[in-house]
């Protein structure tokens, strides 16, 4: 540890003069992290420019130029649409020298530019975006996918709500390929945990209204009515199920991807009693709630999503093992990653996983009552919390080629 | 630019005796000498562009969306048919391309073929309905049936929903060409460009393209000289589908991807920005129209929805001070200091 | 219990009345388009921007200052509708003479720089409105909750709706309007400022965009894609209706909520486009749409 400390340092003086033999291992002396997400549509608000401030964040925590290295953070807009994801990940990899691409949100996208990412041998850390094809057959020797999945999320809220007795099921879906698969898994965890589900409709993507859809669910009596959509669609059912009186009726929302942006955006009077899966919230210990203040303080006064925790996490470990491998050759430097283990304030200790899992516990969380809220972004309590080894799809399941 | 082509109707032709002057504001037309030296001009230009440091990724997008705004012209600044759904022919062109060569496995030149002529279908279909309808109502009823044509890629299985069609293969063009190179790439697609573009030109300057401009000029004085204004009407139509259709089957296969982008009606909306911007019946306003825009969208694109804002602004400030756009404003200027 | 196609018919009374509420926005923001087009002869695709900062206005009205719902109500549409006229002085006044096209593609350009510039400021997920308090609440019908806010919007655009028809086509007002449609020139000659009738009429019209926006607010999250995602079905609307027909706006607006609503039960997945495919078929039988002469 100790020579290697100093070959960085030799490293960083190294830098200055264009010279050095471990330098030639560090392609042009720079480490460049690009933040490719959706900065100005649905998802801007729970991952958007919040991720970049995160990443800087983890760069500073690593204390990069401290040990000499060289780290610079770019960011894109993919307008969740595939084709502008993976051009921009081509261009940052061929012209601007990119060596990792983090965050990623919206399936589509990302699947995208795990492709683009595969066939330039880089690296990419996913954050936001959500399928489990990622460690399953889209899977590769370059991406790592960190804070959440699809398969997580139905797992999570699925099996949870029907052991607690939410056992008859209706499901309001967003009509595209996400929503299908996030409808698909929930229903499979529901069935298979003894619930059974009495009812869908799908529903255009984007929907403003809503109410034609939530006089059907009222109808089914269904105990839980469950959100297979996103951003925008999910805030919508929720308020004007408020309106309908859904939950005073006694049915219970279940929401497969809300993030606490999404919850602030609701309000707790509206968004009280819904339960959703995530694997950060900020309010969890000493060092979530510290990190929660700084981050805070460098992006308006909100807290972070799990997709904010999940970019600064990816980013400190990946830049460990480029430290440890000592090069930023990306099938190298993931690899690394692997066989590291990981540790950080917000997520603690854990692995990646051989198919690119990053394994941690992930909690059940109901949203409060306006009483029972102490303050602004105070909406979650704990309501179950589900192990690292339960919480993923196990890895002999997925079908990712990388394992044997 | 100097002298009108003789049997092009001059700059100055009486708007005002037609009783539906159309949208188009008829622009000097180059000499075929001065349209010969430019293309040149523009075909050297491009084919240096790689070597001059600019990204052969980016040339690409923007010759593709060139030919587009090139097909979408001849309808629009030729005939005077504003069709508010043209995406329909760029997308539908996009997704049999790349299923063409991603699960039929067949090769570039096939596969771009097969979308162009899957465009042309669609364009002779939804022409035959739309071009018995003028003005707004034409606009409303291409606009209608693109959004048809979206909602049937959403449901249709074979599109992959908002996924696309990903990991096309680009394959190898005529068998020879490795088009996994981007140089190579590139000059197939600038190759396909050209072909477009000066077939575009050609058409325009076919007694067929004389006969399109007079009826955009007097429908009813075309139709009492014995022209079947329908007819030609719908041949303009379909052959602009055709062209947008090589434009996006080309575009799947550089971009590997096919995608709702392509079908969306935000899609269309921006070919007629570019179309406006560069000059709407001038040749070369629609190449000039797209590079513009590309870059525009190239360069701010960590600006967030300020790329929204300026490309609405531009909008704003063309329909306002620059009817003619880049190319037209600046033939006119050409001219008048000529005078 | 009796049912239809397999569904109960109580639940189909249910989606029947969700769909006449979804009509009365409908028809509020097709009328305007509607009054705007027939007499300034543009399709106002701002129409959806201004819907959208009509909404934003309560939200700013409420979070700001503090002013509640029913003051929104007549601040919002006064206030965007001074914004209307502005937007008419400066810009749509020098299109009057030229084709239409050129006023949709004007408006199209506006639309989008309005709703970037509130995305940048106001993010993207939406500001939640709150429910007024004297609204909070549902009327048991018995075969459906109804929520007492939906009932005021139907009650309210129907109000708003038929009195803008009653002062067009029946009051010496109205007759101004009309005539100066038909032609301009006869009218101005007679006294009457025409300029200034269709700088107001624009902005009635968009009055009345940004009061379906503060309607809108309690139900929908108040979000800057608010309007974009509206705007091409209400312009389907009047397509539909018959341009510049404020009768034919008004009733296909209720008309084509309920066809939606009932597509919602039987194919949810096509209720976006069930309305492209009724646009298509009315213009292939009737060119100028069900209420509409053809101009």
């Amino acid at each position: 540890m100790n020579s290697l400390k100093r070959s960085i340092v030799s490293l960083a003086i190294g830098a200055a003069l264009a010279a050095g033999a471990a330098q030639a291992q560090i392609s042009d002396g720079v480490i460049k992290i690009g933040v490719l997400n959706d900065m100005s549509g649905t998802y801007a608000d729970l991952a958007g420019p919040g991720s970049v401030v995160a990443a800087r964040m983890a760069v500073e925590d690593f204390r990069a130029a401290a040990k000499g290295m060289k780290v610079e953070i770019l960011s894109g807009d993919h307008q969740n649409k595939p084709d502008v994801g993976s051009n921009i990940a081509r261009q940052w990899y061929d012209v601007d020298k990119v060596d990792v691409i983090v965050d990623v949100p919206t399936s589509s996208v990302v699947l995208a530019v795990n492709e683009v990412t595969r066939q330039k041998g880089k690296a990419l850390l996913v954050s936001t975006g959500a399928t489990s094809d990622l460690s399953g057959k889209a899977c590769n020797a370059s991406s790592v996918h960190w804070t959440y999945d699809t398969w997580m999320l139905a797992n999570g809220t699925g099996s949870a709500i029907v052991k607690t007795g939410g056992d008859s099921w209706f499901f309001l879906t967003a009509d595209y390929a996400f929503g299908h698969a996030l409808e698909r898994d929930t229903e499979a965890v529901v069935l298979k945990n003894g619930g059974k589900v009495v009812g869908k409709v799908r529903h255009p993507f984007p929907s403003s209204d809503f109410s034609s859809f939530l006089l059907q669910a009222q109808a089914s009596k269904a105990k839980v009515i469950g959100l297979a959509n996103a951003g925008a669609d999910t805030i919508n059912a929720i308020k004007q199920g408020a309106e309908f009186g859904i939950v005073k009726g006694g049915q219970q929302f279940a929401g497969l991807l809300v993030f606490l942006t999404d919850v602030h955006a609701l309000g707790l009077n509206t968004a009280q009693g819904l339960l959703l899966t995530e694997s950060f919230y900020w309010d969890l210990n000493d060092q979530t709630r510290a990190f929660a203040r700084r981050f805070g303080a460098l992006h308006k006064g909100a807290m972070p999503t799990m997709a904010h925790a999940g970019v600064y996490a990816s980013v400190l470990h990946y830049l460990k093992a480029v430290e440890a491998s000592k090069t930023d050759d990306g099938v190298k430097v993931v690899a690394k990653m692997k066989e590291l283990p990981t540790d950080d304030p917000l997520f603690g200790k854990g692995v990646v996983r051989q198919d690119g899992r990053k394994i941690h516990q992930v909690y059940l969380f109901e949203v409060k009552k306006p009483s029972e809220s102490k303050g602004a972004w105070d909406y979650y309590k704990v309501r179950a919390t589900i192990p690292a080894e339960q919480a993923f799809r196990p890895m002999a399941d997925g079908g990712c080629p990388l394992v044997k | 630019m100097d002298a009108p082509d003789p049997a092009t109707p001059g700059p100055a032709a009486p708007a005002a005796a037609a009783p539906a002057p159309g949208i188009a504001l008829r622009a000097a037309d180059p000499s075929l000498r001065t349209f010969r030296i430019a293309t040149l001009a523009m075909a050297i230009a491009l084919a240096a562009a790689p070597f001059a440091g600019i990204y052969p990724v980016f040339l690409m997008k923007a010759l593709c969306f060139a030919l587009f705004a090139c097909a979408f012209n001849l309808l629009l600044g030729y005939v005077g048919l504003l069709s508010f759904g043209h995406a329909m022919f760029f997308g539908t062109a996009g997704y049999v391309s790349a299923h063409a060569a991603k699960v039929w496995g067949l090769p570039p030149e096939l596969a771009i073929l097969a979308g162009a002529a899957a465009s042309t279908l669609l364009g002779a279909v939804t022409g035959a309905l739309a071009i018995r309808r003028q003005g707004i109502y034409f606009a409303m009823i291409t606009l209608a049936i693109a959004q048809m044509i979206f909602f049937f890629y959403l449901q249709a299985p074979f599109t992959g929903g908002e996924d696309g069609i990903q990991s096309v293969p680009r394959g190898r063009m005529f068998g020879v060409l490795d088009l996994a190179n981007a140089l190579t790439m590139y000059y197939v697609v600038l190759a396909i460009f050209l072909a477009g573009f000066l077939a575009v030109r050609r058409i325009i300057h076919s007694p067929f393209g004389h006969v399109l401009k007079a009826i955009r000029e007097n429908e009813p004085r075309a139709i009492s000289l014995g022209y079947d204004a329908d007819q030609y009407k719908l041949i303009a139509f379909v052959l602009s589908a055709a062209l947008s259709g090589v434009a996006g089957g080309t575009k799947a296969i550089v971009f590997q991807l096919a995608s709702l982008t392509d079908v969306q009606w935000q899609m269309s909306g921006e070919v007629v920005l570019m179309t406006l911007l560069g000059g709407m019946g001038t040749v070369f306003g629609p190449v000039v129209g797209a590079f513009t825009i590309i870059s525009l969208e190239h360069y701010l694109a960590d600006r967030g929805q300020w790329v929204t804002v300026i490309t609405g602004a531009i909008f704003v400030i063309c329909v306002l001070a620059f009817r003619r756009g880049i190319v037209g404003e600046l033939a006119e200027w050409w001219a008048k200091r000529r005078a | 219990m009796t049912e239809i196609f397999g569904i109960p018919t109580q639940a189909l009374a249910g989606q029947l009345l969700i769909g006449l509420i979804n009509g009365a926005f409908y028809a509020m923001l097709s009328l305007g388009l509607a009054v705007i087009f027939g007499l300034l002869n543009i399709i106002n695709f701002t129409h959806g921007a201004q819907y959208m900062m009509g909404a934003f206005a309560a939200w700013l009205l409420l979070s700001k200052l503090g002013i509640g719902y029913w003051w929104s109500l007549l601040i919002a549409p006064v206030a965007l509708g001074a914004f209307g006229v502005l937007i008419e002085r400066t810009m749509l006044s020098r299109l009057y003479k030229l084709d239409h096209l050129y006023g949709l593609l004007l408006t199209f350009g506006l639309a989008l720089v309005l709703q970037g510039l509130f995305q940048n400021e106001y993010g993207s997920s939406g500001q939640p409105y709150r429910l007024p308090q004297e609204f909070a609440g549902a009327f048991d019908l018995g075969f459906m909750m109804l929520p007492r806010y939906r009932a005021w919007v139907v009650v309210a655009s129907l109000i708003v709706c038929l009195t803008t028809w009653y002062v067009i086509e029946r009051t010496k007002l109205g007759s101004y309007l009309r005539a100066a449609t038909e032609n301009p020139t006869v009218v101005q000659a007679f006294g009457v400022n025409v300029p200034r009738m269709i700088t107001l009429t624009y902005g009635f019209g968009v009055g009345l965009a940004a009061l379906a926006g503060v309607m809108a607010a309690p139900i929908y999250q108040v979000s800057p894609q608010m309007g974009a995602n509206l705007i091409i079905v209400v312009f389907a609307v009047v397509v539909i209706g018959g341009m510049g027909s404020i009768g034919g706006a008004i009733l296909t607006g209720f008309g084509l909520g309920v066809i939606e609503g009932l597509t919602k039960v039987f194919y949810p997945e096509a209720s976006n486009t069930v309305i492209f495919v009724i646009m298509v078929i009315v213009l292939l039988i009737r060119p100028a749409g069900l209420f509409g002469k053809e101009r």
